[in-house]
């Protein structure tokens, strides 16, 4: 039944079941909901695929029914889920569909409907995805990069099915993304409430809209990649398949460009990255300013920093492309470009320093996730002022100093953040408050563990151990200590795998057991902490929706109440 | 206000809303807005397909088994392909028609305009299958050559997103018919126009690319 809500121009559809409300939901909350939870069960499968490729690698021949061919599998599934159907969905579905209405003012996304069938579309990819599992011959094991010729020419493994279900998987999922990135970015300039200027809006909208944006701009090329290789595997068409020999004879594909579809495929792949990172810069801003009671530091500096940085990202992609045989003076262009990036980043950083200089820190759990970032986002983001020079990256591309790199950079930073928003925005979304030994002691396993993971394989990528083998064999270069470091990063994964347990038990356990959260716990400025209702009720704002008077860091006022100004008090 | 303005906007020196017009007043609605925004990401899709059309017909690779020169052969152009661009253009006239008539309030016009750009985009799509099928009879299959790949891809990419319009433009009907509220069915109206305009404007590219190359 629709009804009309004082200040709206469009009726809202209040469902009346049970279904209409948690199953086909129209609402944002709801969605966002159903986002997380499905990314974070595919996340999941990718997290035991990556144990399963450490337990190969740091005691090789431990598992025996890991076969060659299934460790490629496993590393191919484990990056495309990770990047994509996890990272991407989580930080834009998950936080950007819950996030966004709550904190512009609006009472759901200007295209619930839409924002609806995004949710399912994005399910069935996964579950196109999920059945690439169980074809004859396995998912794809070319590489989460999926390069032809090698991904549809037989002897890679998954080369008949599994390619094509995960190129389905990937074109429907880049529907489903466009669905939401549309609801997004339309929200975001249509449907902000009164008084909220896009200069007042929280950074973490700003990094979810700016993401959004480079998502609807980037995935396109990924789409279009993946079109032209299912054409050329299943219609013998040679967009991307070059003239091969096999057994001393021509196989039936002519002229195709491989080279292109790699240009295709990181045109998306490196603005992916900062797909991933901005929404969480921007809610990492948010984090910090909240617990250490400080305004940010350079608002505007950081609204500019998120914008520069998308519109770099897509000026940078061939840096991937190094060993590809490209022109020298691109190779230089790229790295200048690459290099550049680094200068409104480094802003960010210096900021967020800066935020916490002299702030009232409180080391919550969400804070100690946000700090661990700050660590993790800086070695990660040195380690690829290395990688983007073409001299240093020659020799080092495709070792293990890269796999240690991108981890760092962009799968632990978001990661923490992803876990410091969750344990932020948790007593809002559930009325509940989470147990906090439980939240410090998954924090500290996991910061640490992913420290004992990450760092020795920066060093055994210098020793030049490549990436993506099965076993290393005899190999007179690679000295013992390698075999060694390999056990310990298997060891620590082990124990990060383990300790998500924590976290998964204290988030179940307190969505029942939990002491009912205050409304504002933490006594944060922005508009989604004001709401009438905890959690949020369809509609979020009750008969009025809020008017806006300032931006969303005042905090540390001198009153003798409290220390913060919400966004939604007037001035007196 | 500028974009540039609004950025430079120190948002924490004067709270209150003190000049602040209320976006009711000045925002175009959400669909308007949400097909401005998709027109960007149709604009990067059909550039990406071009920039790949122009580099793959670049390619020399055969010279390395003793091919000299490319393996593309460009597709002919038949006089279907000028009708079908002809019938397009007329689609695109009948609903810059209807756009106009719905701006002054003729909604007699604007509905007869409508539905005559409806038809005339349908005609191009059943055109442009008949040209598929002309092709095919001709020995220009999809896997024979990569310009026909191509021509293929770049065709049926346009065609769905005309066909999304079309989909479009038959609900805009629907509303019509059934005395849906006034400012939205122009509202719909408008932007049936604009998009049809704006599938035109990649049509004529397209074209362009495909003749000259």
């Amino acid at each position: 039944m629709a009804t009309t809500l004082a200040d709206d121009l469009k009726p809202l559809h209040h469902p009346k079941t049970w279904i209409g409300k948690y199953v086909w939901s129209q609402d944002h909350k709801v969605i966002a909901v159903q986002y997380g939870v499905t990314a974070i069960a595919i996340g999941l499968v990718a997290l035991v695929l990556s144990v399963l490729m450490r337990l190969q690698l740091g005691f090789p021949g431990s598992v025996p029914w890991i076969q060659p061919e299934n460790y490629l599998q496993y590393v191919s599934m484990h990056g495309m889920i990770m990047v994509v159907y996890l990272l991407t969905a989580l930080l834009l579905g998950g936080f950007g569909n819950y996030l966004i209405p709550l904190m512009v003012g609006a009472r759901d996304m200007v295209f619930p409907y839409v924002n609806m069938l995004s949710y399912w579309v994005y399910l069935l990819s996964v579950i196109v995805l999920v059945i690439g599992f169980f074809v004859p011959g396995g998912p794809t094991g070319a590489g989460w990069t999926l390069y032809p010729p090698q991904a549809i020419t037989e002897g890679t493994p998954g080369y008949s099915w599994g390619i094509v279900t995960m190129l389905v998987s990937l074109a429907i999922f880049i529907i489903a993304f466009t669905m939401g990135g549309l609801n997004y970015v339309t929200t975001v300039l249509q449907a902000r409430c009164k008084g909220m200027t896009l200069m007042r809006m929280p950074l973490s909208v700003w990094g979810i809209f700016t993401a959004s944006i480079m998502g609807l701009l980037a995935f396109p090329a990924l789409f279009v990649a993946a079109i032209m290789m299912l054409l050329d595997h299943l219609a013998g068409t040679s967009f991307f398949m070059p003239t091969l020999f096999s057994f001393g004879q021509t196989t039936d594909t002519v002229g195709g460009n491989p080279i292109l579809f790699q240009h295709l495929f990181w045109f998306f792949g490196h603005p992916e990255v900062y797909i991933v990172a901005l929404p969480a810069f921007g809610i990492v801003s948010d984090l910090i300013s909240v617990h250490a009671r400080r305004n940010i530091f350079g608002y505007r500096m950081m609204v500019w920093a998120i914008v520069i940085i998308g519109g770099l990202s897509f000026l940078v992609w061939a840096h991937h492309m190094y060993v590809s045989g490209m022109n020298p003076y691109f190779g230089f262009f790229f790295a200048i470009s690459t290099l550049v990036i680094a200068i409104p980043t480094a802003i960010k950083v210096y900021n967020w320093l800066l935020t916490l200089w002299r702030g009232d820190i409180h080391l919550r759990v969400p804070m100690l996730f946000a700090i661990a970032f700050i660590f993790t986002f800086i070695h990660g983001g040195l380690t690829g002022l290395f990688l983007g020079n073409v001299s240093v990256d020659v020799p080092l591309s495709d070792t293990y100093f890269v796999v240690g790199h991108f981890h760092m950079v962009m799968g632990v930073s978001p990661v923490l953040v992803i876990f410091g928003a969750i344990y932020h925005w948790y007593p809002k979304m559930t009325g509940r408050m989470w147990n906090k030994t439980l939240g410090q002691m998954h924090f500290w396993l996991t910061f640490l563990g992913t420290y004992a993971i990450y760092m020795p394989m920066h060093y055994i990528g210098i020793l030049g151990v490549p990436r993506r083998y099965f076993a290393l064999g005899e190999t007179a270069f690679i000295p013992d200590s390698v075999a060694l470091a390999n056990a310990g990063i298997t060891i620590a994964a082990i124990v990060v795998f383990l300790a998500q347990g924590l976290f998964f038990f204290n988030m179940i356990w307190s969505l029942f057991r939990g002491p009912k959260a205050d409304p504002n716990p933490w006594g944060a400025a922005s508009l989604e902490w004001q709401t009438p209702d905890t959690p949020p009720v369809h509609g979020n704002w009750g008969p009025k929706l809020p008017t806006v008077y300032r931006w969303a860091y005042d905090y540390s006022v001198p009153r003798p109440e409290r220390d913060f100004i919400p966004q939604n008090e007037p001035p007196a | 206000m500028s974009i540039f303005s609004r950025l430079a906007e120190k948002s924490w020196e004067n709270p209150g809303n003190r000049g602040l017009v209320d976006p009711q007043d000045y925002r175009p609605d959400a669909v308007t807005v949400g097909v401005y925004v998709y027109f960007g990401v149709a604009t990067i899709v059909f550039t990406l397909m071009a920039a790949a059309y122009l580099v793959r017909q670049g390619m020399d690779t055969l010279m390395d088994h003793g091919i000299d020169g490319s393996d593309w052969v460009a597709m002919p152009e038949p006089a279907l392909l000028w009708i079908n661009t002809g019938v397009l253009v007329a689609s695109s006239l009948a609903f810059e028609l209807a756009r106009l008539s719905a701006r002054d309030g003729a909604d007699e016009r604007m509905a007869t305009m409508t539905k005559l750009g409806g038809l005339l985009g349908l005609a191009f799509l059943v055109g442009q299958l008949i040209l598929w099928r002309q092709f095919q009879a001709q020995g220009f299959f999809l896997a024979a050559n990569p310009a026909n790949a191509f021509f293929y891809l770049l065709t049926a990419a346009h065609g769905l997103h005309l066909a999304g319009g079309l989909f479009a433009c038959g609900r805009t009907v629907g509303l019509m018919s059934g005395g849906a509220e006034e400012r939205r069915v122009r509202r719909n109206v408008r932007l049936c126009a604009i998009y049809w305009h704006f599938f035109l404007g990649v049509w004529a590219l397209l074209v362009a690319l495909l003749v000259t190359t």
